[in-house]
């Protein structure tokens, strides 16, 4: 019965205006409160409560052994002077940069691209999104294969007669990162893809029609029409974006591991090698708070910029 | 629906084509379209194409002729030695024994969160919705430590259980946020009208909100499916023992054990990456669903 009243219930009495928070909270049924909490509290255990630890422990230096020291701010006040903190934060800004943004375009495009429902188009949009299921770390491996010295991508540039630009990708301090992207990238494509065909979809043709009668051209259409009615889905690629960018991690372990000479190095390598390979959990935790601000930064200012429009 | 239609037979109008020439045009276009498709489907294709030729070339094959030449030779030796001797078998159970009990478990728990936050007036709804999403979208790193930690502290590190409770832990946050959005479409007359005939919580649940949740239940179950599957960063942080490691650390151990023997290493690639193709083709509809559930919020 409590469900078949409280509904109505409710609406009575925000007619009158009442609070009627206690009430309701008397009419949950005692297994439905379990319907939650259970689930909250394995949450809980395996989230909320690591997560705490985790920003306690970047004030400490620990070694995992003895007892964890707390140390304040020091941990933060060191990775100012450490290199190689400097390097990996900036490659992190890269990648977030390059692998965010040209997943978006390229993900836009081809979506642009295989829109429209026609012959065919199923295999590509297939072919596209295939690598998305695979793992990684297989990802990485497949690569691997193609960066060798005698590999399909030297082999081309050697039958097209730029033999001067081979190269050792993966060993080569400047292209390391950059042959680190292209994998996570290909992987990326087609999930973006995906998200994008879906808010195309949602589009209603009559906008373009109305802007075929004013005489606008495609770019036009584009710029007016498709654009502004993506920004819900934009908002939902920026943010898968940012998340993945910052957890990217498995592409360049298996990869270079950061090398060589950390020039491949991401916060998340990083910190994974501090902590579990040095053995410094604190100052390990310490990379991932810093992690963990740019990934709430980046999303934060973009819901801010996005309000900000919206009032406008 | 007329004036949807009004616009078209003006333009024609004003700018009379000739059925001969627009037809050209048409045909120009579908072949501009099939180029530039077919070529970005094959650039795609062609790494995974070259891992299967690959994975059924003789070693002596790839050390003579390189990498990225054609196969000189046939054999299934790479995917004997990467299953045998590589210790692939053992690790493909390994993922297979965390993979399904999780996805199973983390459904389960989700599920029933999602019905009561969207089905009750549970007290602070929203806020627990929100707080359960925000704990999904911490960055792991935040979390690997404590949770080695805690996993050892419970007795439970290097175990496959340790794997399975933090990827249900983690995971389920985004689980209930997509069923919550799914479930709270369901029209409140239909379980309004199983309250009357004297149905409790129970059986609303099973009989009624969890079949008709099922595309978003089988939408999930595909995604998570591959997530769990693909993981490396929780195992490697739970797990230390070679034999207790699933299919992607295994990989990455096959990498290091056999350098340079890409014939190994591709049949490895391909073993550890058909379950989750399987699973995509076979529930390919489902996946991209699921996709898109999760965005559309």
């Amino acid at each position: 019965m409590a469900v078949l009243t409280a509904p109505r219930k409710e609406r009575r009495e925000h007619t009158t205006g009442r609070p009627p928070a206690r009430k309701r909270a008397t009419r949950v049924p005692p297994l439905v409160l379990a319907f939650v909490l259970v689930p909250l509290l394995a949450e809980a255990f395996w989230v909320f409560w690591p997560a705490l630890q985790g920003f306690y422990l970047a004030f400490t230096k620990w070694d995992g052994v003895s007892a964890p020291e707390f140390v304040g701010l020091a941990n933060f006040k060191e990775m100012f002077g450490d290199a190689v903190f400097r390097t990996a934060a900036l490659d992190t800004v890269l990648w977030l940069l390059l692998f965010g943004g040209l997943s978006a375009a390229l993900g836009l495009g081809a979506a642009l691209l295989l829109q429209q429902e026609r012959r065919g188009v199923g295999f590509y949009r297939a072919a596209l999104f295939l690598p998305v299921v695979f793992s990684l770390v297989a990802t990485a491996l497949v690569w691997q294969a193609m960066y060798q010295p005698d590999g399909l991508i030297n082999q081309f540039l050697e039958a097209i007669g730029l033999s001067g630009l081979t190269h050792a990708w993966l060993a080569d301090q400047d292209t390391a990162l950059y042959a680190v992207i292209v994998p996570a990238l290909w992987r990326q494509i087609g999930y973006v893809m995906v998200l994008y065909l879906a808010g195309l979809k949602g589009i209603d043709p009559v906008l373009y029609e109305a802007a075929k009668v004013d005489g606008a051209t495609r770019l036009q259409q584009f710029r007016h029409i498709t654009l502004p009615q993506l920004s819900s889905v934009n908002a939902v690629v920026l943010s898968v974006i940012v998340i993945d960018s910052l957890r990217s991690f498995d592409v360049v372990w298996a990869l270079t591991r950061g090398g060589p000479y950390h020039s491949s190095e991401l916060l998340s390598t990083y910190m994974y090698s501090t902590a579990f390979q040095s053995l410094r959990l604190g100052y390990g935790s310490a990379l991932a708070v810093v992690i963990f601000v740019l990934a709430f930064g980046v999303i934060a200012s973009y819901l801010v910029r996005a309000f900000r429009e919206a009032d406008a | 629906m007329t004036a949807t239609h009004a616009p078209s037979p003006r333009t024609e109008e004003r700018a009379p084509v000739p059925a001969v020439r627009r037809e050209r045009r048409r045909i120009w276009g579908t072949a501009g379209f099939h180029l530039s498709a077919g070529l970005l489907s094959a650039l795609w294709l062609l790494p995974i194409a070259l891992v299967l030729v690959t994975s059924l070339r003789s070693f002596d094959d790839v050390a003579a002729h390189g990498v990225g030449s054609l196969p000189h030779s046939f054999t299934l030796d790479g995917f004997r030695q990467a299953w045998v001797d590589g210790g692939q078998q053992r690790a493909l159970i390994n993922s297979l024994l965390v993979t399904v009990p999780a996805v199973l478990l983390s459904l389960l728990l989700a599920s029933t969160a999602a019905f009561a936050l969207s089905r009750y007036d549970v007290p602070l709804r929203r806020t627990l919705l929100l707080l359960m999403l925000g704990g999904n979208l911490l960055p792991p790193q935040i979390l690997l430590v404590p949770v080695s930690k805690l996993s050892e502290m419970l007795g439970l590190y290097d175990t496959l259980y340790a794997l399975i409770g933090v990827q249900v832990g983690f995971g389920i946050g985004f689980y209930v946020f997509v069923l919550h959005g799914f479930m709270r479409s369901i029209p409140p007359e239909i379980q309004q009208a199983a309250v009357i005939d004297g149905a409790g919580p129970w059986q609303i649940f099973t009989r009624i909100v969890l079949p008709l949740a099922k595309p978003a239940m089988a939408a999930l179950s595909a995604l998570s499916f591959t997530w769990i599957f693909n993981d490396l960063l929780w195992a490697i942080t739970v797990l230390r023992t070679d034999s207790q490691m699933p299919i992607t650390a295994s990989l990455i151990g096959l990498q290091g054990q056999y350098v340079s023997m890409w014939n190994v290493i591709a049949a490895g690639s391909v073993i550890a990456a058909a379950p989750t193709v399987m699973v995509f083709l076979k529930f390919q509809r489902h996946f991209v669903a699921g996709l898109n559930l999760g965005a559309v919020k």
